[in-house]
């Protein structure tokens, strides 16, 4: 049977020239992704921003939106949200308000007022209240979960690899936490408690494949002491490519799936998760590896150009060759 | 590469056993797995995969003890206290006893009575704590001021302990107000320090429970005040049945409350066949609703509900049997409930409801569907990509895919871990990632051959130079699910459990296991080239 090769058996893709495009890209990207949190905002769901979600199912027909949307100023609840999922003439919507003046309480009254209006109508499918103070710890718990992730991957990192690589892995994993908030204020997805778990998710598979690069080109930097720095990172990546390539297509096809048919209530953990893996592959290679370049990954023999890549894999073959023995 | 010690071959194959008779529990009906699980020692885990609130639907309460109105009760109390000292000791103060936020304070000009009271009062404070405690610290400060102050704080350690106490209490009452109208294994926990998470499966409809859990169910019984009664010692109160919309002025002294009961059953009144309640009073209770009544004959007294009057009947005779009835124009339904609450006894303070979560039944068993189309969905996915791409060795890294899933649902039955939305989602993630092992290991192996190595020492190098890049890479993913996991709450832990899980099942499947697999299969095919 013909195996599929997604990539080539051997590649020398020059991946450290292509920084050129890459870097002013990513800026451009990044710096369009903090403009958009700055401006837009994040569509923060009620677990932070307090207030109620109600999901509602018509018991006959499609559901009337515009009649849902009057019951805000009806029933007093502020400024009222009414989505609806599923098509056109779904009987399935979302009902959204913000926190209602007068305390925790007031939300639990504000909920009874519009199941007692609409609650002949309408089934409830799913009713979440989260009081003003519960949304402020959701809002710190979740903040300090990320700021702890992020510190304690730095730690980690300090403890597993030089500074150079530290610093490179958490470039690229800042770079993929800014465009993955940026994904969330352009395509106004609700930003929840799930999210946080996508972003810390997403911080988790960004270290995953940044780690990866770096384990090889340390690995090749001791076999080849002289090779200059750029032609090492171009090696190490063309070696992990393969792999790079077949575990983001696996983990992408998992995540469709879990786009297309998981469901609407984790489709927008699974969207920002698609997103988070395709920058976090992109990053780990145009990004990270050649920030080593400008870190001066190596003092010694970065001038001499004694050892090409193609000696170098040369007389990697011939030991390997000589070493290899049936155990 | 080819040998493999003995422990080890019986080890995979005993832990896969030992899973598969883990996860099937899950396989029954909940009647069958009790029923087995009934029939069998208690020794053998017989456990079903618990399926989170979103999953099977119920209702998800989050409660919150008023802290400050206990912290209240608390400095009433410590002034009841002092006066009763100063009272004991027939001590005289100069002005009144003030009350402060956190505590008390009163003036004994006198050095020697002042003497006698401060020791006394020092013996208030208690070791927060209870006695097992070590480290605990003194509920009360006592100071002294000028001109013979007395001031008497209650320290935070005393206030922290009395909201943990009432938290306790509170706890106690719903347990036994949720447990007396049959609802289904409810599950009521404390949450930091001033809260209380209710959970009820199945449960839809969280009207009549938020009523139940919130009504603090506090019940006296007052004499309707006399028109010559001073204002100090009366209070006005509305009655709980709307309709009526008026209010009655009663006695500020209560004669008998709540805590003087010892049962209440619903019931319907004999004469009128309205549903009523009826109650009977411990030994003490009856006495002194006996002796109030029968000084009381042919005046009206209130039965008062959390502040509000549920009615106000005329004491025909003297009321000594030590029993009664409670009628309210109730609803069998109110009838049923007060009498719920009565027996559970009163909350020691307000309770509100700080956050709420219900999903019904339609929805937990359509996110169930969505979820298992998705895990199927991807593992048809992955597992054709990968024989696409591997061949011999792709059809052993999807087994090993098959028991690293097998053993994310066996840990969760063992550990009784729940299984909510996210969990799923991140079992799905999971199929994604445990393959990468597998794929790390193939592609080294592939360069190990290319760069010329035989088959088997390309095999050996190939298991050996990955695992440490294995390490390494899933160790930052499980560091992100284990902070997930300390920080998350409620469905979002189940996605660090099952992420976490997840990442410790595949090293060992992926490892371990095709290892065993290829090893098997090249002694018995012996290849000339690698199928990969």
């Amino acid at each position: 049977m013909k195996l599929l090769r997604l990539a080539p058996e051997t590649t020398n893709i020059p991946f450290m020239r292509f920084r050129r495009v890459s870097y002013p890209f990513s800026a451009f990207l990044s710096i369009a992704a903090v403009l958009l949190f700055l401006i837009a905002g994040l569509n923060f769901g009620i677990d932070f921003s307090g207030g109620t979600l109600i999901e509602l199912r018509a018991r006959q027909g499609a559901a009337e939106l515009a009649d849902l949307r009057t019951l805000g100023g009806k029933l007093n609840l502020g400024e009222v949200e009414v989505q609806s999922f599923g098509g056109a003439e779904t009987s399935d919507v979302t009902f959204r308000f913000g926190t209602v003046a007068g305390g925790d309480a007031a939300q639990q009254a504000a909920v009874s007022r519009v199941r007692d209006a609409i609650g002949d109508r309408y089934e409830f499918r799913r009713v979440e209240v989260v009081g003003p103070r519960v949304s402020g710890e959701l809002v710190q718990s979740g903040t300090l979960g990320v700021v702890v992730a992020i510190f304690g991957v730095l730690v980690y990192l300090w403890f597993r690899f030089e500074w150079q690589f530290a610093i490179a892995a958490i470039i690229a994993t800042m770079h993929d936490l800014l465009l993955t908030v940026g994904f969330f204020a352009l395509t106004r997805l609700e930003f929840n408690t799930t999210s946080i778990a996508a972003i810390l998710t997403i911080v988790g598979v960004s270290l995953n494949e940044t780690v990866i690069i770096l384990d090889r080109i340390r690995e090749m930097m001791r076999k080849f002491k002289r090779m200059p720095t750029d032609q090492l990172i171009d090696v190490s990546v063309n070696a992990v490519l393969p792999r790079t390539i077949m575990t983001a297509t696996t983990t992408l096809l998992a995540l469709l799936a879990l786009s297309i048919f998981g469901g609407h209530v984790i489709r927008s953990f699974a969207l920002s998760m698609t997103f988070g893996i395709i920058v976090a592959t992109y990053s780990s290679v145009f990004i990270c590896a050649p920030i080593l370049i400008y870190l001066g990954l190596r003092t010694e023999g970065g001038a001499e150009r004694e050892s090409t890549a193609e000696e170098a894999l040369a007389h990697e073959a011939q030991r390997a060759k000589a070493g290899a023995s049936p155990a | 590469m080819l040998r493999f010690a003995t422990w080890k071959v019986v080890g995979v194959i005993a832990s896969v056993v030992f899973a598969i008779f883990l996860v099937l529990p899950s396989f029954f009906s909940e009647e069958t797995a009790k029923s087995i699980q009934a029939r069998l020692p208690k020794a053998i885990p017989f456990n079903q995969i618990v399926l989170g609130l979103d999953l099977q639907g119920g209702a998800h309460l989050l409660l919150e003890v008023d802290s400050s109105s206990v912290a209240k009760t608390q400095v009433e109390a410590l002034r009841d206290d002092v006066r009763r000292i100063l009272r004991e000791e027939g001590v005289s103060i100069a002005g009144g006893i003030g009350m402060q936020q956190r505590g008390v304070q009163f003036r004994v000009p006198d050095e020697a009575q002042r003497a006698k009271v401060l020791p006394k009062v020092r013996g208030l404070a208690q070791i927060t704590g209870g006695l097992a405690a070590v480290g605990g610290q003194p509920s009360l400060q006592v100071t002294e001021g000028d001109e013979g102050l007395v001031l008497v704080a209650v320290t935070e350690a005393g206030v922290a302990d009395r909201v943990r106490r009432a938290v306790d209490q509170t706890i106690e009452v719903l347990r036994r107000r949720v447990d007396g109208t049959g609802m289904r294994e409810p599950n009521i926990q404390r949450q930091g320090a001033d809260r209380v998470v209710v959970d009820v499966p199945g449960l839809q409809d969280t009207v009549q429970l938020k009523e139940l859990l919130g009504t603090t169910a506090k019940l006296e019984f007052r004499l309707a005040a006399e028109p010559g009664t001073p204002a100090n010692e009366r209070e006005t109160l509305p009655f709980a049945d709307a309709t009526e919309g008026s209010t009655i002025d009663v006695e500020k002294r209560v004669m008998v409350n709540g805590e003087d009961l010892t049962d209440a059953q619903p019931g319907f009144d004999s004469r009128t066949q309205e549903p009523i309640v009826n109650f009977r009073f411990n030994i003490r209770g009856g006495q002194r609703f006996g002796e109030a009544t029968a000084a009381n004959v042919g005046k009206p007294f209130a039965i008062v509900l959390d502040n509000k009057v549920i009615s106000a009947p005329r004491i025909l005779s003297p009321i000594t049997g030590g029993s009664g009835q409670i009628s309210g124009r109730f609803t069998v339904q109110q009838a049923n409930n007060l009498a719920v609450l009565l027996r559970a006894g009163a909350l020691p303070a307000k309770l509100t409801v700080v956050e709420e979560r219900t999903v019904g039944p339609g929805l937990g068993q359509d996110s169930i569907d969505a979820g298992k189309m998705a895990a199927y969905v991807a593992g048809v996915l992955v597992f054709v990509y990968m024989v696409m791409n591997y061949g011999i060795f792709g059809i052993f890294a999807n087994l090993a895919l098959a028991v690293h899933i097998l053993f994310i649902f066996a840990a969760l039955a063992l550990l009784g871990a729940t299984l909510t939305l996210p969990g799923i989602a991140g079992v799905v993630f999971t199929i994604g990632l445990a393959v990468d092992s597998n794929v790390l290991i193939y592609e080294r192996i592939r360069e190990e051959f290319k760069m010329g190595r035989s088959i088997l020492s390309a095999l050996d190098a190939g298991f050996k130079r990955a695992f440490g890049t294995i390490i390494d890479a899933n160790v930052t993913t499980f560091v992100a699910a284990a902070i997930l996991y300390l920080f998350g709450s409620g469905p979002v832990r189940g996605f660090a459990v099952s992420l976490g899980l997840g990442i410790l099942t595949t090293v060992v499947t992926a490892v371990t296991m095709t290892r065993m697999m290829i090893a098997l299969w090249y002694r018995m095919k012996r290849p000339t080239r690698l199928p990969i």
